[in-house]
Formats: structure tokens, sequence, C-alpha cells
């Protein structure tokens, strides 16, 4: 049991993530105070939330580029919104913002689903849709703090037993989807269809349909993000979150999940979040300029993908050694 | 008639076969070119200012520097690989060359530069993949990130300028009357690329590890070295479109060339490029360049913003791949 929990990529990533804070605690011990480490867990929120879904997507052989443009395209629809109805209430909000997500990822896995075009053609192609389309809707114009209702803007940082809603909302589908990947038959047959498309077809699981729902997910969450995400920064534009999925890529690479599909968990994307998010509110504080950031987390990529393959390598001879014992 | 075959749509077996000349008439390409003719001839109705040969000449510059990397991104892709790195080593390698022109360097030696940082990116790339066995698409999202990473920790806010009057040739020069030089270079290589992909032993290695890896791997193709040649053709594209866009537009800031990735995938997956590898051809390419450069430009000359026609490019990259399949599914039913 230990051995197996110390081999494991999450653990493994787990003391990553540690050194890197201890290494930057000897610069600046300031920054490992739980109320630092709070804010960066805040600040890190919706790259948590876009990585889970990216997870259960990359799980089943697919991807999906168009989450930051769903993320803004929602965003801004939400925004526009509570300017139009100013008392709107927060709960009509979220309604609005999970339901539009899920419909825009419910395009992107229709088009997988029921005419088979490969998913990184899909969401490339409905990435720039989405984003074309914020720019129709909006004129181009900024929706700023001031023509933002209180109720819209103060949800995301209003306080729960000392932690922001936004922080909790992430701990909250961290928890949910943690239990629907391992204690549901859909989250084991996102498992299933990653891992052997052609094993899942003819253990009844319907391929595409799996697929469909992984893009459903990942577009509510994008949704719901685009909303906290507007909301936190009081306003928003064409490009907000301008690249921003191929963090979530980056992440959720980072955090063990086979691009191959079938490999990965909740915990690995969080902790992928997690590491991308500790460098870029440290090197600010460690005297490094910002620019580095991108270089170190196209490192970070690199490495995490070169270790995870020989990981995954060996643990397959494992596998092998354990079989011939028992036999 | 019924066989095994027809249960599975679109996957029929003829009795005979079509005369070329039919299946030429049915192919992607002949789809494509009725797609560019049809948006030549709406164009030049919606706009006066369309049908003037200085402004289509400038047209070319919307396609020109992206179709050349396009070239071996559809080799790559055909191989059944991909570098999603291709803007940022237009951003390293312009980088590059802004530095070796602070340090004094002569055109030929800015030249050698920016064609040398492209080669040494993409045999990084190359390495990473052939060697390690990485996802390429993987490890070109790392590299898109540590190249550009790089410019930026050159260069930060800054940019280079000042570029030597000798220098502005390759991306502002023009050979005969309104052919640009880009538009020359972007020919010859189309030829080349062609050629190359659909005459050679080597084109056929392409196309065969695309279809089988393995299976092209026991035939005797040395499949590693065939991809890291492709990387490093990928690279040396880049390299060769970061000397005409730095030209062109005179300067190099760490921005440059942002998000050039997805629009060159998109143009050889318009091309009829499978996404999945082993098939597509450069004469799909090219037209695909020509329908993306004629769409941008011609809703430019409408003033329509430029988010808009990523629309239009998105809406297109869809729906040319969709709507045969809904066609083949709507004559199955």
């Amino acid at each position: 049991m230990i051995r197996k929990l110390a081999t494991r990529r999450e653990t493994l990533l787990l003391g990553a993530l540690l050194l890197l804070l201890a290494v930057i605690a000897t610069r600046f011990p300031g920054f490992v105070a739980p109320s630092n480490l709070a804010d960066v867990f805040n600040d890190t929120a919706p790259l948590i939330l876009l990585a889970i879904g990216q997870m259960v997507v990359i799980l089943t052989r697919c991807i999906d580029l168009s989450v930051a443009a769903n993320l803004a395209l929602t965003g801004m629809v939400v925004a526009m919104l509570n300017v139009a109805v100013p008392g709107l209430p927060v709960a009509v909000t979220l309604a609005v913002a999970l339901g539009l997500g899920a419909a825009l990822g419910m395009v992107n896995g229709l088009l997988v689903w029921k005419l088979d075009i490969p998913p990184i053609v899909v969401t490339l192609g409905t990435m720039t849709i989405f984003r074309g389309t914020i720019f129709v809707i909006s004129g181009g114009d900024w929706v700023n703090s001031h023509e933002m209702g209180e109720g819209f803007k103060a949800f995301p940082r209003a306080e729960l037993l000392g932690l922001p809603m936004l922080s909790w909302i992430a701990i909250l589908a961290l928890a949910v989807f943690s239990l629907v990947m391992t204690r549901t038959t859909l989250g084991r047959a996102f498992y299933a269809v990653g891992g052997n498309p052609h094993a899942a077809t003819y253990t009844g699981i319907d391929v595409g349909r799996t697929q469909f729902w992984a893009f459903t997910l990942s577009g509510t969450l994008a949704g719901l993000t685009g909303y906290l995400w507007v909301s936190r920064y009081a306003v928003a534009y064409v490009d907000i979150a301008g690249g921003f999925e191929l963090d979530v890529v980056a992440a959720c690479v980072i955090g063990g999940i086979s691009i191959m599909g079938g490999v990965g968990t909740v915990w690995g994307a969080l902790l992928g979040a997690l590491f991308l998010g500790v460098i870029k509110n440290a090197l600010p504080v460690v005297n490094i300029s910002p620019f580095w950031q991108l270089a170190i987390s196209g490192s970070a990529i690199i490495i995490a993908v070169a270790v995870n393959a020989r990981a995954g390598r060996d643990k397959g001879r494992i596998i092998l050694k354990s079989a011939e014992h028992a036999t | 008639m019924t066989t095994l075959h027809d249960t599975a749509p679109g996957r029929q077996i003829p009795d005979r076969l079509q005369s070329p000349l039919q299946r030429r008439l049915k192919s992607w390409e002949t789809l494509l070119l009725l797609v560019a003719i049809g948006i030549f001839v709406a164009n030049s109705f919606a706009s006066p200012y369309f049908l003037n040969a200085w402004n289509l000449s400038d047209a070319t510059f919307n396609f020109t520097e992206k179709a050349m990397i396009a070239f071996a991104m559809a080799l790559l892709i055909i191989s059944g690989e991909i570098d999603l790195s291709v803007a940022a080593i237009i951003a390293l390698a312009s980088t590059a060359m802004g530095a070796a022109m602070t340090a004094g360097a002569a055109t030929p030696m800015i030249l050698l530069v920016g064609i040398g940082t492209g080669l040494a990116c993409g045999a990084f790339n190359g390495v990473l993949v052939t060697r390690f066995g990485l996802p390429s698409i993987v490890v070109t999202i790392g590299t898109m990130s540590l190249f550009r990473g790089i410019s930026y920790i050159v260069l930060g806010d800054q940019a280079f300028r000042g570029y030597p009057s000798d220098f502005a040739f390759f991306g502002q020069g023009y050979v005969f009357w309104v052919i640009s030089f880009e538009l020359v270079l972007f020919a010859v290589l189309a030829v080349i690329y062609a050629v190359v992909l659909h005459l050679t032993n080597f084109g056929r290695a392409v196309y065969a590890i695309g279809n089988n890896a393995t299976g092209a791997e026991f035939s005797g193709i040395r499949v590693a070295r065939v991809k890291f040649i492709l990387f490093l053709l990928t690279g040396l594209m880049s390299g060769i479109a970061a000397i005409c866009l730095t030209s062109r537009l005179g300067s190099t800031r760490p921005s440059i060339a942002f998000g050039w990735e997805l629009e060159v995938v998109t143009m050889v997956v318009l091309g009829g490029v499978n996404i999945l590898g082993g098939s597509g051809s450069i004469p799909g390419v090219v037209i695909a360049a020509f329908v993306m450069g004629l769409v941008t430009f011609g809703l430019g000359l409408l003033n329509v913003p430029g988010i808009v026609m990523s629309i239009v490019i998105g809406a297109l990259l869809i729906g040319v791949i969709a709507l045969p399949r809904l066609w083949s599914k709507w004559r199955a039913a």
C-alpha cells in the first residue's frame, strides 16, 4: 500500500511541489505563510476548475482547445446580462453561466460524437468562433467595473470560514469530480473509453456519447469559470483569458494526465494547476522578472512529460513481473 | 447486393474503379478550388477595390509566410505528428536576428542566424519526439512556451528596431511589378514541397509512416530519422518565415506571430490533410492558403474587423470537414 502510494505520479508531483515551495521559502519565508498559500490557491482556482474539465476530456482521448474562449464568451454574456438586468440574483447568473457553458461544450461534443470530426479540429474551430462571437455581441466594447452590479462582483470574494467563494467552488468541484471519476459508472466509462475504445465498445459503452459528456462537463466548468473570472477581475472584454487553453493543457500534462487517454486523476490536475500557480505567484516575490514565467512553465511541461513517459514504462515492467510471480 | 461492407457507411468498395478524371473532379482539391473561385467572385462583386493588381498583391502577404510553414507542417501532420511551436520558433528566430543585428551583424549574417535558430529549434523538437519517444503535441506545447519564453526573457517589453536597409527586401521587396519576393518564395517552396511529397521516395515514406508507422519500420523505412528530418524542416520553414515577417514589420517584439500555430494548422487541415495522418496533398494546402488569404482580405476591404473574420475561418474549418460527412450520412440513411 505504502509502496504503491510512493510510486504514484501524484506523490512524486506533490514532492516536487513541496520542494518548489521549500526553495521559495529559503528566499522569501513569507510565501509559505498559510494566508499567502490560501491566496495562491484562490488565484489558481480558475486554472484548477478548467484543468479538471480538461482532464476528463483528455482521459477520453480528446482535447478541448475551446475552454478559454468558452470562458470568455460566457463571461461576456453574463456581464452584459448583468448590465441589462441590474438586479439579477447571483443564483440566476450562475445558472446562466453553467447552462451556456454546458451548451457550448455540447456543440463540441456533438460535432465529435455525431460527425466523427477529430476533437483538435472541432475545438480549434469553435475556439475562433466563440472568440469572434464575443466581438459580435459586444461590438468590441468592454464591460467595466462600474457597470456591473455590486452583488455580481461580490460573489467570488464573499468569505466563508476565512476562504473566498472562488476557492470554495474549486474545492467543491474537486470533491464532486473525484467522486464522479472514482465512484460512478460515468467516471469509469471515461477511463474505459480512453484506455481502450474498442474494448469499451464491446463492454457496451458508447464511446462517442461518453466523449460528448466529457466535452459537456468541460464546457460547464468553463462557463462557471467565465462568470467567476469576469466578476473577480470586474471587467469583460474580447481577449480575456487569451491563450489560457494552453495553460490548462499544460496543467494537465504536468499533473500526469496522459495525452494518450485513460490515465489521470483529479488530484493530478489539481497538483499540475497548483504547480503553475505557485510558479506564477512566486516569481515576483523572489525577484525574478515575470517575463521568465513562460519559459519556466514550458520547461516544466517538457520535464513533466519526459518523467511521466519514463514512469509509465517502468510501471508496465512492474506489472509484468508481479504477474510472473503470481503464476 | 448485400455485402459485409454495406454495414460500414462510407467504406463501400466499388465494383469498378472510378476513372482518374472522375476521381480528380470529386477530390477535395476540386471542391476547395470551387470555394476559392466562389470567394474570389463574391469579393469582386462586394468591393470595387478588390480587382486591383496592387491590392491583390498586398493580399498575398496575408498568407505567404504562414503557408511556407504550412507546407512543412503538412508533411509533419501526414506523418502523424504535429508541431505547435512554429509561431514560437518565429519569435525566437526573430529575437536572435535582432540580437545579431544589435551586435553589428550584416544582412547575410542575420539571415544565417534566423535560419540557424529555426533549425536548432526544429532539431530540439525532433530529438525530444524521436529520441525520447514523447507525444509531439505535448512536447511542442512545452517548447512553444519555452521558445517564446526565451524571447520574453531577452526582450521583456522592449523591441529590436533598426534592421539594415538591404534586409527589408525579404519582406517588402518586389521581384517584378506586383510580384513580391515573398510570393515568389512561396511559389518556389510550393513546387519543391509538392515534388518532395508526391514524387520522391521520401514523400512515399512520409505517407507510409502516417498510415502505419510500425509497418513502415518493418518495410525498411527509418521512421525516427524521417520524423526528425520533418521536424527539422518545420523549424527551417519557421526560420525562413521569421526572416520574411521580421523584414516586413521591420521590428521584433516577443509577441510577434502570436497565435499563428493555430492558423497554420487550420490552413493545413482546410487543405485536406487528415489531422490523424496518412493523407493530404500540397496543392490542397496551396489552395487553402489562397482561400484563407482571400477571405481575410475580402472581408478586410468590407471593413469587417479581423476578429469576425476568425469566425468565418473557424466555420470554414469545421464546415468543410462536416459537410462531406453529413452528406455521406444523409446518403447512407
